[in-house]
Order: structure tokens, then C-alpha cells, then sequence
């Protein structure tokens, strides 16, 4: 990692998030990345009990806790508000949890984005609501277990690409992140917090409580996420110009699968169907990439 | 200066007055207006203020609540569905004790369809913490805009002023705009202690767990209570200031009166006409306008109709199974008193359906006949 970020903690210790949380791994390394002149605009998700009970903080920045579907207009708001007192340095950044981005508030999220309000929309994805227990969101993937999608009823629908809804916005910067991935990471958020308009930082953060795997393999499973091309870690600029930050290793997605609990029901058939739509989408993704050079 | 205009320009001018920072908003008839003037008035500069024309009503409050938290003075305006669509968050606004000031312009909820006039909407959200002020005539409508800011930002609690869908919304009358010199030194600028700012940062609107939450909950209370003295104050500085003032509940012609006629909203004016009427006939009835609705103003009420024989009370508006919305209020408000006149109850009005004086005759009449209320509402001019 550069110098300097290490000493940046702007997280409190004794939160109460679950052991291994990827969530709270990701808000802290985007912490260091963003620097103290920031608020923090929180709908209902994970970070709602993570973030403290009254009169208890986890962030050191200033916070506000909205209703489930208004992370993106709430941060309209306060950036709006901010800009009026003169303070137009101040990063607003949403942290935001999949359902509250791909479901219930991707409306005010696509009017933040068509409006191009100067914030930077964080979606700490684990792939499920976890906050209310595990049940599927449209960030569920395919053949996944969850406590609405039964292991002999698995979720039979892909995950939403949230990625390509956002450069359909053509917003001037997108990029996904991953937990296994600090120094990417914090490159990009750098990236967002200079860039003015939306952005949008799509972290991929494991939840073993949900994912029904050990808390010590959190970061191994988002890095085998990125390594069997499951997650990659790429940017879009301008909602046209894709670029490919770190190359898989293009390890099986068994390697990956096989680690979790939610994919235990798994047949040979339906691990071999998800490695040939993960190998299709990445093709897709790198043509754009090999477009955009 | 006097300028003719519609109620909802009344709306915009007074929000223009008040300097207002942010407005964001979302398009409704009969509101659109109301933005329509709002974004002009950003656009050519009359107005410092961030307009943000957001997707959803949901997201102005969102929005408004974000901007509010950020410390600058906020405004919104909708109706109807819209205000529906807003409630989850129109709670948001009162926990986080936002002074965010809003115009509703009544109207009737689907379904059946309907754009009318009904005030069904705001008294559905009466338990949402907003202090609630329903305006008779468009001056009224600007007037209220400047004490609304003033109220909410003394109290830190939300205000919602509430005006007739078309009859005020979309009606011309000469309205007296403030000198805006005057209106700085009524309206000084808003500058929160605490607010969203990262040299001093704080948590906003927290997970407050059971050993908390009551404490919040009692401290709204307690503010929503302390907030009528400071309606009525803000008014009498309002009086000083332009010379015009309006009370929490206006008594008209109530002296000696047996029968006591209780409006909210346009129909006071009606009503007014009817009550001068029947006056030059001899017969001894008054009005009371409720014009503050949220707080109740219970004890003003009670005085003013103290010494009726009876309380006649007009709803544009019903909650099924209970009635007309302010009857019901009233008589909730009055029944721990050891003597107050009895209540009878009259829904009129509803999904835009004209008020007429003949209407008004038939309730006053009906209301002297009658030795006691009716167990339900009546309902006044349904078609056969």
C-alpha cells in the first residue's frame, strides 16, 4: 500500500459489525481514501447497526442515517446543502448495501446519476439482504442459496449488472473494488473524490455470516472472486471508456464456489453453467476494454 | 407593493421572501405551479437557491432532508399522492427534527381518480410529527410561507401549510408582498449550531435502540406542545412587522352566539357569507376558522365556543368508519372538559365537489333542528 494511507484510520474500533465482515473492511480502507473533509450518507443497511447505537459512532466523519431507498437523493440533498453554505470541497459519499442500490433505491440512484449530482455512490455488495437475515436481492447470483431462495429452490435468475446500468447513465466514473484489492481500491476512490459529478465504486465485500463460510476466508474468497473472473475489478469513464485494472489468474469458479456454504447444493452441471456465463461475460467485458483501446 | 396572483404563485413569492437555499420538488396537479414559478425565479437569479428537480416525491423529502441536515433553509411542495408517497420520510424529517418548511396543496387521493380539492391528503398525515396551518386566502398563503420558517426553525420541527387545490391553488386575488427588507428582519437567516459538517463532526438520525427511542419520541412531543405558544408569538411578530395578523383559531361574528361553525381552508370564506346572513336575520351564529391544526389548539377552540349551544363542524374530508377528520379531532380534544356545546358533524366538499351556501344553510339549519348529533357524520349534498 502507498505510504501514508496506513496512518489515515478515520474507523473506530469495538463496531458491531459480524466477524470478518467485508463491509467494514471496505468502509475503512474507502475512509483512508477519502480523508476526514467527508459525510457519510447511510440508508438502512448492515452499516445502520455497524455504524453504532446511540450515543456510539464507528466513523470519525460526520454521518447521516436516511430511509432504506434514499442514499442516493439524501446525498443530493446534503451536497446541495453544503454547496449553499460555501463548502464545496467536502466529499458526500452514499454507503449504500446491494438492496438499497439494486432494488429498492435504484430510482432515486438513476435520478442522482441522470441529474449528475457531484457525489461519490458507494454499493458495499454481499450479495443479499444480511441485515434482515440473508434473503435474495437481484445482487444474488445465480444457483445461490438464501433464506428466500431454498437450497432445492436455489435463485434462479442472474445478477443484475448494476455496472452497465450506471455507464448507460454515461456518469463520468464507475469502477468495481474489491475488499482483497486495497491499493486498487483506494486508487480509485482517489480517482472519484477528484472527479466531479457522480460516481459510482461497486465493492465486492464478502459476508461469511450469509455466505455460511469461516470469517478467516473472507479476503481469500473475495480474491478468488476476482481471480476466477466472478467479480472483476474494472472502470468505466464516461459510461464508454472500460479498462481492465487487475488480470485474473482464471482460476475455476469451483475453487471459488466450493468455499461457501450458499453454493453446497451445487450440481457438476450447474457449476460448469456458471463457469461458462462467467467465461461469456468476461469476454463481453473485455471486448469493451479492447473497444475503448 | 400589491400584485394579483394565484395561490400558488402566493406560494413561490413567499418562499422567494424567505430566501430559501434549497427547493427540491417533484411535479403534481394541482402543485406544479407552485415549482414551475420556483424554478424561474432560481433561474433569473430573484431566488439564491438550489432548485433540484428530483425523479420522485419521495426523493424531494429525501433530498430536503439531506439539504435541511447540511444546515440551510429548505423547501418543498406537493400534493396528494405525492404527499402519500412522502410519508415514510415526512417521519424521517420530524425524528431528525429538520425545520423543513412545505406546501400542500389539498387534494383527493386515488382511487377513484381524482385532482380536486379534499383535505383528505395532509390529515392523513397528521401523527407524522409536521405542525400542520390551513390558509383561507392567498395572502394568507404568502403570509404563512414567512411565519412557517420562523415556527420551524424555533422549534426544529417540520411545517406543512396547506392550501384549497384550485379554489386557492389556481385562484387570482391582489395579494400585498412584504417589502423584502422587512421580510430579512422578520426571517433572519438560518444557521444551525449542529449540522452536517466535517470540522465538527456528528451522527444524524442514528439507530436509537429501546433505551433510547422513548426519549426521542418525548422530546417531539414535548416540542410539538411548546410549539403552539410559538405560532402564536411568530404571529404577533408577523402582526407588528406587516400588520397583519391571524391568530391559531379565528373567532368571527361568535359574540352571544348559540351556534358555532368550525372551517378549516376556503371554505371559511363561504361560510363567512353565510354567517353575515343569517346575522342580519337575527339568527345568533358564529364561525371559528381553525387555521393551526397541528399542534391542536384545543384551548383556543374551547374558549371561543365555550358559550354556544352547539358546535357545527364542516370536514372536506373523511377517515372511513370515523367521519369528518376535525369533528372527530374536536371531540377527542374536548372530551375530558367538564362542559363543552355538543359536536355535529358534516363531510362536504369531497374530490372537489363545490361548497355552496345553499350547502352551508342546509347545515345550519339542520344543526338548530336537531337536539342532538347524529351517531355518524352527514353527509351534505350526495346525489341521490
Amino acid at each position: 500500500m502507498r505510504e501514508g494511507y496506513e496512518s489515515t484510520e478515520l474507523m473506530y474500533s469495538g463496531h458491531l459489525a459480524c466477524a470478518g465482515c467485508g463491509a467494514t473492511i471496505a468502509m475503512r480502507y474507502a475512509l483512508k481514501a477519502l480523508g476526514d473533509d467527508t459525510v457519510i450518507v447511510l440508508p438502512a443497511c448492515c452499516w445502520s447497526i455497524i455504524g453504532g447505537p446511540f450515543p456510539y459512532a464507528a466513523v470519525k466523519v460526520p454521518l447521516i442515517h436516511t430511509a432504506f431507498e434514499t442514499g442516493a437523493s439524501t446525498a443530493s440533498g446534503v451536497k446541495a446543502g453544503l454547496d449553499m453554505r460555501g463548502d464545496t470541497e467536502t466529499t458526500v459519499a452514499a454507503w449504500v448495501g446491494d438492496g438499497g442500490t439494486f432494488d429498492i433505491g435504484i430510482q432515486a440512484l438513476s435520478g442522482a446519476a441522470e441529474r449528475n449530482d457531484d457525489i461519490i455512490y458507494f454499493c458495499y455488495d454481499n450479495e443479499a439482504y444480511m441485515n434482515t437475515g440473508i434473503q435474495r436481492s437481484s445482487a444474488t447470483p445465480w444457483g445461490t442459496w438464501t433464506t428466500t431462495t431454498p437450497s432445492n429452490h436455489p435463485k434462479g435468475q442472474p445478477k443484475k449488472n448494476m455496472m452497465e446500468i450506471m455507464a448507460a447513465h454515461r456518469i463520468p466514473y464507475a469502477a468495481t473494488c474489491s475488499v482483497a484489492f486495497p491499493e486498487d481500491m483506494i486508487n480509485k476512490i482517489k480517482k472519484a473524490k477528484s472527479t466531479r459529478g457522480t460516481k459510482f465504486i461497486h465493492i465486492f465485500s464478502p459476508c461469511p455470516t450469509g455466505w455460511k463460510a469461516p470469517s478467516s476466508l473472507a479476503v481469500k474468497i473475495a480474491r478468488l472472486a476476482v481471480h476466477t473472473k466472478i467479480f472483476p475489478l474494472y472502470e468505466v469513464e464516461g459510461g464508454l471508456r472500460y479498462h481492465v485494472n487487475v488480470n485474473p489468474k482464471s482460476l475455476p469458479v469451483d475453487e471459488y464456489l466450493r468455499l461457501q456454504g450458499r453454493f453446497n447444493h451445487l450440481s457438476d452441471e450447474d457449476i460448469q453453467k456458471i463457469q461458462e456465463t462467467v467465461d461469456r461475460e468476461w469476454e463481453r467485458l473485455l471486448k469493451k476494454a479492447l473497444d475503448t483501446i | 407593493m400589491k400584485k394579483i396572483m394565484v395561490g400558488n404563485h402566493a406560494v413561490s413569492w413567499g418562499v422567494m421572501l424567505a430566501r430559501a437555499e434549497v427547493v427540491s420538488a417533484y411535479p403534481i396537479t394541482p402543485q406544479t405551479t407552485i415549482v414551475e414559478e420556483l424554478s424561474v425565479l432560481c433561474a433569473d437569479g430573484r431566488l439564491k437557491a438550489r432548485f433540484i428537480p428530483v425523479e420522485s416525491e419521495h426523493s424531494a423529502m429525501a433530498c430536503c432532508i439531506g439539504s435541511s441536515a447540511a444546515g440551510v433553509r429548505t423547501f418543498t411542495a406537493t400534493s396528494s399522492q405525492g404527499l402519500a408517497l412522502m410519508h415514510e420520510m415526512l417521519h424521517w424529517a420530524t425524528g431528525a427534527r429538520l425545520p423543513i418548511v412545505m406546501a400542500n396543496v389539498n387534494r383527493a387521493l386515488g382511487s377513484p381518480f381524482n385532482i380536486w380539492g379534499e383535505q383528505s391528503d395532509s390529515l392523513a398525515q397528521r401523527d407524522t410529527g409536521w405542525l400542520q396551518i390551513y390558509c383561507e386566502s392567498n395572502q394568507e398563503v404568502l403570509d404563512t410561507v414567512l411565519q412557517s420558517f420562523k415556527i420551524a426553525e424555533r422549534v426544529l420541527l417540520p411545517v406543512m401549510l396547506v392550501l384549497d387545490a384550485f379554489i386557492l391553488s389556481h385562484t387570482a386575488e391582489p395579494v400585498d408582498i412584504p417589502d423584502h427588507q422587512l421580510a430579512d428582519e422578520f426571517l433572519p437567516p438560518y444557521r444551525p449550531d449542529l449540522r452536517l459538517n466535517s470540522k465538527d463532526p456528528h451522527i444524524f438520525a442514528c439507530l436509537a435502540p429501546p433505551e433510547y427511542l422513548m426519549e426521542f419520541r418525548y422530546k417531539i412531543q414535548q416540542s410539538m406542545l411548546q410549539s403552539k405558544e410559538v405560532c402564536r408569538r411568530v404571529d404577533e411578530e408577523f402582526g407588528k412587522a406587516f400588520g397583519r395578523k391571524y391568530g391559531l383559531v379565528e373567532p368571527y361574528r361568535c359574540e352571544g352566539a348559540d351556534l358555532i361553525l368550525v372551517t378549516a381552508g376556503s371554505v371559511t370564506s363561504t361560510a363567512r357569507v353565510a354567517v353575515d346572513a343569517l346575522r342580519e336575520k337575527g339568527r345568533k351564529v358564529g364561525l371559528a376558522k381553525l387555521r393551526l391544526f397541528r399542534p391542536f389548539p384545543k384551548e383556543e377552540l374551547l374558549e371561543i365556543t365555550r358559550g354556544a349551544d352547539k358546535i357545527a363542524v364542516l370536514d372536506r374530508n373523511f377517515s372511513a368508519g370515523i367521519g369528518g377528520i376535525f369533528a372527530h379531532e374536536i371531540r377527542a380534544a374536548f372530551c375530558n372538559e367538564k362542559s363543552h356545546p355538543p359536536v355535529y358533524s358534516y363531510i362536504t366538499g369531497l374530490g372537489g365537489r363545490d361548497t355552496t351556501l345553499q350547502n352551508l344553510n342546509e347545515v345550519i339549519y339542520q344543526t338548530y333542528e336537531r337536539p342532538r348529533p347524529e351517531e355518524q357524520s352527514v353527509w351534505v349534498g350526495l346525489r341521490s
